[in-house]
């Protein structure tokens, strides 16, 4: 049988974040407020 | 019934407008090329990790202050922050190497603790000791000279300046002082070692 000399691709099909992380980011998302103030952002994490 | 995918555009300007659902839509639809294009250029799946979490993170800010434009599409947008994210790991990672355990290397091998244990120590300390009671029982101008030297580190010229007597003869002391301590060692057969 012949041999596949080509180099493997390093990018799996469905290759994804944990899971965790997205969810990290989805509640980081709903409990992070920026209001602005005279110009300046602040940032508010609601627990 | 058709499949209707609402453009990245309208789920930014509804993610902006406050739906937190936009978000998820987003994240899953371009989760798998964002993390691949990670993984492709990082090869470590918690760094890779680190990297999307940082990436997203910037693209929330930055869509909360409301400071992002619709010039460019989301998707190239997302890509150019998280190839400035890789940049930067690669920047760190040439300031501070980062060595990983494998089976052909161990870290052990470049790092070691040369520190005494405290079993060591207490040796030495005793060894230190013994020492000192050996040369207390020397005679007093080779005990001179031999804690000027060793404990004070005084060059042998000094030391005859300051005992008044020459280079030789401190130098002849000191010999006799070894010499002497050997011996009474060798005799009482106390050992030194650690």
């Amino acid at each position: 049988m012949e041999k596949n000399y080509s180099k493997k691709s390093k990018i799996t099909k469905k290759m994804k974040p944990d899971a965790a992380v997205v969810s990290f980011l989805l509640n980081y998302s709903k409990a992070l407020k920026i209001v602005k103030i005279e110009g300046q952002f602040f940032e508010i994490i609601v627990n | 019934m058709a499949n209707i995918q609402i453009s990245d555009a309208l789920l930014v300007k509804d993610y902006v407008s406050g739906d937190e659902r936009a978000l998820a839509t987003l994240i899953k639809r371009h989760e798998s090329k964002i993390y691949g294009f990670i993984y492709s250029k990082i090869s470590d799946r918690d760094v890779s990790n680190d990297i999307f979490q940082d990436t997203f993170i910037k693209v929330i800010k930055t869509l909360k202050t409301s400071s992002y434009n619709e010039e460019g599409k989301f998707l190239p947008w997302v890509m150019r922050i998280a190839h400035n994210l890789i940049i930067d790991h690669f920047r760190k990672a040439k300031k501070m190497p980062l060595f990983r355990e494998t089976e052909e290397f161990s870290i052990f091998s470049i790092m070691s603790d040369d520190s005494l244990t405290i079993e060591n120590k207490i040796i030495a300390e005793q060894v230190e000791m013994d020492i000192r009671k050996l040369i207390e029982g020397l005679p007093a101008d080779q005990k001179e000279v031999l804690t000027m030297r060793m404990y004070q580190d005084i060059s042998f010229k000094e030391i005859s300046e300051l005992t008044g007597v020459s280079i030789n003869t401190a130098l002849g002391r000191m010999r006799y002082a070894l010499m002497n301590l050997r011996k009474i060692i060798e005799k009482n057969q106390i050992v030194l070692t650690n």
